[in-house]
């Protein structure tokens, strides 16, 4: 069964045609709004890698029905700063040197926004269970961790 | 002041943090079809019969092929010294040998089509009997190549004079060296474009020009009418060396085709098969006298091969090369035998051979160390190989440049305040406290760049000034770009944001040897700091005309990015007055080979808390002393040394790729195979060592493997340290709760 539904996504509303209604959020997101931020790593909600924003929650795309998600809010990577500059997370994986080969930092980066605008001061324990759903195969999550580090003492000067 | 050795921040970053790194699935193809592989689901079986018939009438299924449709020859071993009767038939011909062989293939428009349409596929399956077990393998009861009349593909063996015959005290162990998957974040995936003339494919791969060659050997096409890009690659940890069946696969169904094609797998795909790393069992002796000194050293082991003869059959003659590890002992004997299995085949992993000889090495001496009573800290130090003996060619063969590894043992156990540590345990152990503290320590050297082969870099100037990096090494996470612009910033002057990085393009870059081994820095890099020189040396000569002077007066100010006479900083010329005016592009390029293989050395020290009632473990420090001679960018090292652990740790506690005796995979997601995660890692400490290695002009050694070649057996260590006062000498990995439960209750029922 095919229809058309709309996705507000960083606050731009995006129509989405002929696509079947079973398709996942992350599938609609890159193969069919050219929105590839999202990443495509186990497609079962164990990984992260496809991190977005539905209304404020951080969440697996991959286990999100896109036509479920028509009166949501949809935030991705790519709406981070729409001017193309870089937020004071992504700024601060770059310095604490937090990425390797990248595939799993735009989820990343997402978690660690969602756990610092919940939570300007968490704990070493809230953090790694805040990042303990997202994967990164690279880093050993030691440089993650500085990065967060860096934020949260930048955000309380 | 030199930015070498500074902590550079990397060049790369910003694409990927915002989401616009350039993966395969990324990329738009118009008119790709998709590929779907169907894949056996018994591990060991003839095929009957395929009926493709519903699958053939479902929307946009263009084709379902079998063997019978694939022209392609089998593929020999990976390695010439093996059995040639093992090879690999790229679609089954006749007999399945693990589950996720590929029986049939399905064209569709869509990928979602094709995954439908691939469950349709009815294939007839007469079951063989099953063979997981490499004991079980090794007695050649069931052949799974009949034709070789054996399922050992390659054996590694040595004579036997009794080495122990003088020893006073002799011990022995059983390592299981498990099974694990390397499991990049971006899984496998590739394009291919099929011109009349020509196959251009985009590959998930470690190295163009290598897949390049296998694909062009596979096809019967010559190299130049094969391009291979590698765009980003979401991490490859050795399993993303040379080139898969599926990706092979693609190109022949371009060419067959005349139209793009593309596949990208799932991750249950890419849990079946991708090749997997590690699977030894190891049986390991060591003797000498009852004050600790080794006298003998004896390996024995089986390598489970998977069922095909692939990389992973190989890897004992790295575990070989590299057994004797940090220690001078006069005898040390080695025998393996790399078994077919009816499992997915294995390849290289981050160490690929070399943890597996560490792990056996310091598991061992720990056991000997508890036998003769003596501090595994201790009796390391009685047997280290001194400085003063390098270069050394060791028992096995090796040649160790460089190494300092009594200086390095005590720079972590300093760290680690190791006395300190051993005084709280011992402090738990007596109040009988139910989490007891473990300390395991792990020396070791390795070997990188291992077949000391070389690798091609060039550097060109632009007109206005700037430069263009090509590189026949290739990332993939590495921050390649970041450390070879450092290279060429610190000796021409030119901002390093002037700096274009070429890799991964069969058509930009003339030869190239890929990154594995950590041999990139060590070759590529330094291919690159020598093409860099060569082309000052002719930007000389042109200022030297500019400026009437002679060629060896003429310096340059790389502040300034100029040349100018020496003495006379005016009137001077800029990169970009140099190329003003001037055709002939100035360029120069380098193949270099270097002085042979280096061996990085350290040692690591882990401490556990482990729970005795629960067995569950938990990482509370890891202290590491790496020296990989002398570093470019240590923000870089610390993220690879930091990756590398993890997934030392990482083996060592959690992961393990497990079939049931019928040979069904049981961890074949991210939900059933134990990938470690940011809750169950601490923030590890690093020592700082440097000791330059004198057979390349950076003198670096490589870095991407040490981690986890350390890491590992220093946890596993940790672990039976911190119950050995239960009477636990041995556990087998991954500890788990279960495992290290078990082993409490087996060694306390006694």
């Amino acid at each position: 069964m095919n229809e058309i539904y709309t996705l507000k996504i960083n606050g731009t509303e995006h129509q989405v045609k002929d696509a079947w209604v079973g398709e996942s959020l992350l599938y609609v997101l890159r193969e069919r709004l050219g929105l590839p931020g999202a990443k495509g790593a186990c497609e079962q909600g164990e990984c992260g890698s496809c991190t977005v924003f539905l209304d404020g929650s951080a969440v697996c795309s991959c286990l999100v029905l896109a036509a479920s998600a028509t009166e949501s809010d949809i935030a991705t990577v790519e709406g981070l700063q729409p001017d193309g500059s870089l937020t004071d997370v992504q700024q601060a994986f770059i310095d604490e040197g937090a990425v390797q080969c990248g595939f799993c930092t735009p989820g990343l980066v997402m978690a660690v926004h969602h756990l610092l605008d919940e939570n300007p001061s968490p704990s070493e324990l809230e953090v790694k269970e805040a990042l303990s759903g997202n994967i990164c195969r690279c880093t050993g999550y030691g440089r993650i961790f500085a990065a967060v580090d860096k934020v949260i003492a930048d955000r309380n000067k | 002041m030199s930015i070498l050795g500074t902590r550079v921040v990397r060049i790369e970053d910003p694409r990927f943090l915002k989401g616009e790194g350039t993966y395969i699935a990324n990329l738009e193809v118009p008119g790709a079809v998709h590929l779907t592989f169907v894949r056996s689901q018994m591990a060991h079986a003839k095929i009957l019969n395929i009926d493709a018939s519903e699958a053939l009438s479902m929307p946009g299924i263009k084709a379902v092929w079998t063997s019978a449709d694939v022209d392609l020859a089998p593929a020999p071993p990976a390695n010439p010294m093996m059995n040639k009767a093992f090879t690999y038939p790229f679609v089954v011909t006749e007999v399945a040998r693990f589950v996720g062989d590929i029986v049939a293939i399905v064209v569709s428009d869509t990928k979602t089509q094709g995954v439908d349409a691939a469950e349709t596929v009815i294939v007839d399956y007469d079951p063989l009997p099953v063979v997981v077990d490499i004991d079980q393998a090794f007695r050649n009861e069931v052949l799974l190549h009949p034709n070789a009349g054996t399922n050992v593909v390659i054996t590694f063996a040595a004579e036997k004079p009794d080495i122990f015959a003088d020893c006073e005290v002799v011990v022995d162990l059983t390592i299981e060296n498990q099974r694990v998957a390397p499991a990049p974040m971006e899984v496998r995936a590739c394009v291919a474009q099929w011109d009349g003339q020509r196959l251009t494919q985009w590959a998930c791969s470690q190295g163009a020009h290598g897949a390049r060659d296998g694909i062009a050997q596979a096809l019967g096409l010559e190299g130049s009418q094969v391009r291979v890009i590698t765009p980003d690659v979401g991490g490859g940890f050795g399993a993303k060396s040379g080139v898969y069946a599926e990706e092979i696969l693609v190109g022949w169904a371009a060419r067959k085709l005349g139209q793009p094609v593309r596949w990208t797998e799932s991750r249950t795909e890419n849990m079946l098969s991708m090749g997997h790393g590690r699977a030894q069992r190891q049986r390991t002796k060591m003797g000498g006298t009852k004050d600790g000194k080794i006298t003998a050293y004896r390996i024995e082991l089986l390598q489970d091969a998977g069922a095909y003869a692939k990389a992973g059959a190989i890897l004992p003659y790295m575990t070989r090369l590299m057994a004797g590890g940090v220690y001078d002992i006069p005898h040390v004997q080695f025998e393996s035998h790399s078994v077919v299995t009816n499992t997915t085949p294995t390849v290289a992993y981050r160490g690929a051979g070399r943890p597996e000889a560490t792990a056996a090495i310091e598991r061992t001496i720990d056991e000997f160390a508890r036998v003769c009573g003596i501090d595994p800290a201790e009796i390391r130090k009685k047997n280290f190989l001194k400085p003063d003996v390098f270069p050394l060619t060791t028992v096995m063969g090796a040649k160790y440049d460089s190494g300092e590894y009594e200086a390095a043992l005590d720079k972590a156990l300093t760290a680690a305040g190791y006395t300190q540590l051993r005084e709280e345990q011992q402090r738990r152990r007596a109040s009988g406290d139910p989490i007891q503290l473990g300390i395991g320590i792990a020396s070791y050297v390795e070997t990188t760049n291992p077949m000391g082969s070389g690798d091609y870099g060039a550097v060109e100037i632009k007109a206005d000034g700037g430069a263009v990096i090509r590189t026949g090494s290739s990332s993939h996470g590495q921050g390649h770009h970041t450390a070879w612009a450092m290279l060429v910033s610190e000796a021409t002057g030119i901002p390093m944001d002037k700096i274009e990085f070429h890799f991964g393009d069969t058509d930009d870059v003339e030869r190239g040897g890929g990154t594995g081994g950590s041999r990139s820095l060590q070759v590529g890099g330094s291919a690159v700091k020598l093409a860099t020189d060569a082309v000052i040396e002719k930007a000389r000569e042109r200022v030297a005309d500019l400026l009437e002077a002679a060629v060896e007066d003429i310096v340059i100010d790389t502040v300034r990015g100029a040349f100018h006479v020496a003495g006379s900083p005016a009137p001077a010329r800029t990169w970009a007055e140099i190329m003003t005016g001037i055709e002939v592009p100035l360029e120069a390029e380098v193949d270099y080979v270097p002085e042979g293989s280096t061996f990085p050395f350290g040692t690591h020290v882990c401490v556990v808390e482990v729970d005795t009632e629960t067995g569950s473990v938990a990482v509370v420090r890891h202290i590491a002393c790496d020296d990989a001679g002398t570093i470019i960018n240590p923000l870089i090292v610390d993220g690879q040394v930091h990756g590398g652990i993890a997934q030392g740790v990482a083996q060592a506690l959690l992961e393990v790729v497990a079939f049931d005796p019928d040979g069904n995979p049981i961890t074949s997601n991210f939900a059933d195979y134990g990938i470690i995660s940011a809750a169950e890692l601490p923030s590890f400490e690093r020592v700082p060592m440097e000791t330059p290695t004198p057979r390349n002009p950076l003198g670096a050694k490589g870095i991407g493997e040490a981690g986890t070649i350390g890491a590992t057996p220093a946890v596993h260590n940790a672990v039976v340290d911190a119950v050995s006062h239960l009477g636990v000498t041995h556990i087998d990995m991954p500890c788990t709760s279960i495992n290290v439960w078990n082993a409490i209750q087996i060694a306390t029922a006694k």
